[in-house]
């Protein structure tokens, strides 16, 4: 946490505009030149709800959602179920305001619209002694009213930014700048009219605060704002993949929609389908006929992908399928992120898993590794998975533009040409052997495969164990070679990724303490050890994006050089630091877990915290989190 | 030049190209219906001039899912119930290839049901056998989707109080536009339905009963049957949804009874699901898989294009 920065949150109800909103204004601060990171929550309903979006914007890196908000931009639900403060929801109006309110940091600013949210509801918050008491802030204005003089009531979102620029001594010139593009000339122009409307009442008041927008110079380089979908569907785009099929469903939904939004563009196909299991059904029809193809869901929709997962692993197909995690179990929390379905990734499907698994820990971790997993997919023929979550998925953070100046790569791995199997037909007696126990043409288990439509190339694939031919056996000296065959095929992968470097590290080499982090907090993990090893302490972090195969050898290393090791991830039953015991088989003792599965992503501080308990052996503040000590401990 | 060069290849075809060379001993029981669709489709596909190479036969689980082991061409023997969504999407990515898909009433009618509606539904321009015993043979006799009513086996010990699917009806409510029924006992006849569902640009259904000797010895051998074109006593427009339909009700009820009626029930031009989509413009002209396999196919730089709203 510096001085240096805003994190600002803008509360109402779904429905209020407050997804456009905070995109508009975190685009314009990374405009101009500031780097910025939102944090999304949002309940499972179309209309009304408690929703926030935080913007954290500073002249240093952005990493993660940071601790708490120091702006508070209560807009009121506008489409509150019910006011009743007893109802089952609680008083929903009210909830933007009053929900969280201890997370706002002191010397923090509180604006509120109270031509929506009624002032005697307001007085049972108790927030002059509480504003007191905290050195908040308080500025309640009626950007209702505002909002309808100069157009319609959902305005009141912009009204809401004028204050802020007002009270933060913003440069609305980028802001307005992205309505500009984004809107026709009417509905513009009403909403800078708001917008400077509620600028210069903002203005008028009395400012107590000392809060101001950080410092900021033009960037360097041009910089993009991109979630973690964007960076995934940008990165199948880029490695050739035509072929998307899908069922909706959050938060997968995303990828799905940007992907089908984009594909026609490049001459290729989306198909919206009747179920998870079509849907993952049709990636392998399209992969089999010689495409590059994905699919993805969300938890219970991958759920129902399994046996097609499994098909894919025994016939050999590539297809690349990505999981975008939300807590469960069953129904869970939908717009919720947890990393509970690890496990589920990994071993879903009948028999053996042979598979690869990678877990994007950023946006452009995002773009590179679905591009690593569609060339791994169709290279060694093999299903690839991309599990990322619903914090990753929707948070906004500023990327190079620079870096996404990447040349495509179609290449379909391997398949034959029709040339060679005319070459291996005359070898093998006038019959194509798709699955060769040793292939002349593979390398490292890899028998190529023809495609339907060449001639001369005509093979069964069957989920059924089955010879070199393709033709069901169950003879036990083929089964043991094809078996073998199969899953040596990680070996070598595991060499490739090593090679790779999809590890990201952090932190000073020969730090005393470790701590291991896997998926989408990975950098909020690194904000921590940053500031714990200012706080005296001395540690390192390694941020594991390898799942299958393992990094056995990388984490060995790491944890050879530490005395201990914290693992954190979201999820209730400590599943990474399982694999990495299951994996390794040693360093047991040194592993102990900091679980979160409340339904919110770790803040930085909630890490530090954490880690000094763990070293302190004290108990944590809360129930926020658990901490679970080494095995034998 | 098309890396897929065994499509559409002017030619003279063999039956006995579309038979393995060393064909695997079938699995399938002396006298079963499987041995029927097998050699029709063979014979259509021959008489057809398909190249084995160009075909695509995707089976899904039990008896019938084995007809991809003694049938010669490209093969996916896939999951239970789900060939047609694997034989769908290798169409649209390949609408050059000829895509078959079959499999067991259990598997189109039961666990696959889902995905025979919506197939239907989206006419896809592939063929559909599914082999209709009325009896699930390879786990060893239970009652099946089709199974009459009062169908007594291990698993309905007093007898199936379920009225059984209605396949005609049910694909054409769903949107088939061809929809015919034949039987094993009728060689000629399923050829011919065969090489027509082929050579139709739309999903084709035919519903083939083949008997089981072994599992369903009470069941008849759907014989003697009626080919309704063929006798004075139906006469009815297979294009006339209306009348197709209650054509098709009148023969359900038929099979029940013992009285087997075999033919042409529906036939409609509808585009096919490939051309409805290549009309939004969310499917290219040229068949998707070429461009992998062209050297001269041009590959954009995606990322590179659509980050420019982001900024």
């Amino acid at each position: 946490m510096t001085d240096q920065e805003l994190i600002w949150r803008i509360a109402g109800g779904s429905g209020d505009g407050i997804d456009s909103n905070s995109r508009n204004f975190a685009k314009a601060l990374m405009r101009s030149g500031l780097d910025v990171f939102t944090h999304r929550h949002y309940p499972s309903r179309i209309r009304g709800g408690h929703t926030y979006v935080e913007v954290r914007a500073t002249p240093d890196e952005a990493e993660s959602r940071g601790d708490g908000y120091n702006f508070l931009l209560a807009l009121g639900d506008s489409f509150a179920r019910n006011p009743q403060e007893d109802a089952y929801y609680g008083n929903e109006e009210l909830k933007p305001l009053s929900e969280n309110l201890d997370e706002l940091r002191e010397g923090g600013i509180i604006v509120y619209d109270s031509g929506l949210v009624e002032e005697e509801q307001v007085e049972q918050l108790d927030l002059e002694a509480r504003a007191e008491e905290n050195d908040w802030h308080v500025y309640p204005v009626d950007l209702r009213s505002i909002a309808k003089e100069h157009g319609r009531e959902i305005m009141r979102n912009n009204a809401g930014i004028g204050v802020t620029a007002a009270l933060l001594d913003m440069d609305l010139s980028y802001y307005e700048e992205i309505m500009d593009e984004n809107w026709g000339e009417e509905i513009r122009d009403a909403n800078i009219a708001a917008i400077r409307d509620a600028y210069e009442q903002a203005q008028e008041f009395e400012h107590t605060h000392d809060l101001q927008m950080p410092d900021h110079e033009e960037p360097d380089t041009q910089q993009a704002l991109v979630s973690g979908s964007d960076a995934i569907a940008y990165g199948a785009l880029d490695a050739g993949c035509r072929f998307i099929a899908g069922y909706p469903m959050t938060p997968w939904t995303d990828v799905f929609t940007i992907m089908s939004q984009n594909l026609h563009k490049f001459g290729g196909i989306s198909e919206q389908v009747e179920d998870e299991i079509a849907a993952a059904a049709l990636a392998l029809g399209a992969s089999h006929a010689g495409v590059k193809a994905m699919s993805g869901s969300s938890g219970g929709g991958f759920a129902l992908m399994s046996e097609p997962l499994g098909l894919a692993e025994m016939t050999e197909t590539p297809v690349v399928l990505i999981e975008a995690m939300r807590a469960g179990p069953s129904t869970g929390m939908p717009t919720k992120p947890e990393q509970g379905d690890l496990e589920h990734v990994l071993y879903t499907s009948q028999g053996d898993s042979a598979r690869v698994v990678l877990a994007p820990g950023n946006q452009e971790e995002c773009y590179e590794q679905i591009r690593i997993a569609f060339e791994l997919a169709y290279d060694y023929q093999i299903p690839a998975i991309l599990v990322y979550d619903q914090k990753l998925q929707g948070e906004l953070r500023n990327v190079d533009v620079d870096f996404f100046d990447r040349e495509p790569n179609a290449d379909p791995g391997s398949v034959i040409t029709e040339e060679e199997i005319e070459e291996a037909a005359e070898h093998h007696a006038g019959k194509f052997k798709r699955f060769q126990y040793e292939a002349e043409n593979g390398k490292d288990n890899v028998s190529p495969r023809s495609v339907p439509g060449q001639k001369g190339g005509r093979f069964l694939a069957t989920g059924n164990e089955h010879n070199e031919a393709g033709h069901i056996s169950e003879d036990p000296a083929n089964r043991v070679l094809q078996m073998n065959r199969r899953l040596d095929k990680l070996d070598s992968i595991r060499e490739e990724l090593d090679a790779e470097g999809t590890q990201t590290y952090h932190g000073p080499d020969d730090a005393e303490y470790g701590v291991m982090a896997w998926g989408s907090h990975q950098d909020t993990v690194f904000e921590a050890v940053d500031r714990l090893n200012e706080n005296g302490h001395s540690v390192k972090a390694i941020g594991v994006s390898d799942l299958m195969p393992y990094p056995v050898e990388e984490v060995s290393a790491f944890l050879e050089s530490v005395e201990e090791c914290l693992v954190v991830e979201m999820n209730a039953t400590a599943q990474f630091r399982g694999l990495t015991q299951k994996e390794i088989g040693r360093f047991g003792p040194k592993l102990s877990s900091l679980l979160k599965y409340n339904g919110n992503p770790f803040e930085p501080a909630e890490i530090v915290e954490g880690f000094e308990s763990s070293i302190n052996g004290e108990d944590l503040a809360s129930n926020d989190m658990k901490y679970v000590p080494a095995a034998g401990d | 030049m098309s890396a897929f060069s065994a499509i559409g290849e002017q030619r003279e075809a063999e039956e006995d190209e579309f038979t393995p060379g060393i064909e695997p001993q079938p699995t399938w029981c002396p006298g079963c219906g499987d041995f029927a669709v097998n050699n029709a489709l063979k014979k259509a596909m021959s008489n057809l001039g398909k190249n084995p190479d160009e075909v695509l036969l995707c089976t899904g689980i039990g008896c019938s899912g084995k007809l991809n082991s003694y049938f010669e061409s490209y093969g996916f023997h896939t999951i239970h119930g789900r060939s047609l969504p694997v034989a769908r999407a290798a169409k649209l990515a390949n609408p050059g290839v000829e895509v078959v898909a079959a499999g067991g009433d259990g598997d189109g009618y039961g666990i696959g049901g889902n995905h025979f509606m919506h197939t239907a539904r989206e006419n896809h321009d592939m063929t559909y056998i599914v082999f209709n015993n009325e009896i699930f043979g390879l786990t060893k006799g239970q009652t099946s989707p089709t199974s009459p009513k009062g169908h007594k086996s291990k698993t309905q010990p007093h007898g199936s109080a379920k009225a059984p699917v209605r396949p005609l009806s049910l694909s054409l409510a769903s949107g088939a536009s061809y929809v015919a029924r034949t039987a094993a006992v009728n060689p000629n006849q399923a050829a011919e339905i065969i090489a027509e569902a082929v050579e139709h640009d739309g999903f084709a259904h035919i519903d083939f009963l083949t008997q089981c000797p072994t599992w369903n010895k009470d069941a008849r051998q759907y014989v003697p049957y009626t080919d309704v074109q063929d006798s004075d006593d139906y006469d009815f427009d297979v294009t006339d949804r209306r009348e197709a339909g209650d054509m098709m009700h009148e023969v359900e009820e038929k099979l029940w009874e013992g009285e087997v009626l075999t033919g042409r029930f529906y036939k409609s031009d509808r585009p096919s699901y490939g051309e409805e989509k290549r009309a939004t413009g969310e499917m290219p002209d040229e068949p998707l898989a070429e461009r992998y396999y062209d050297d001269d196919a041009e590959w954009e730089r995606c990322a590179e294009q659509l980050i420019d709203k982001h900024t």
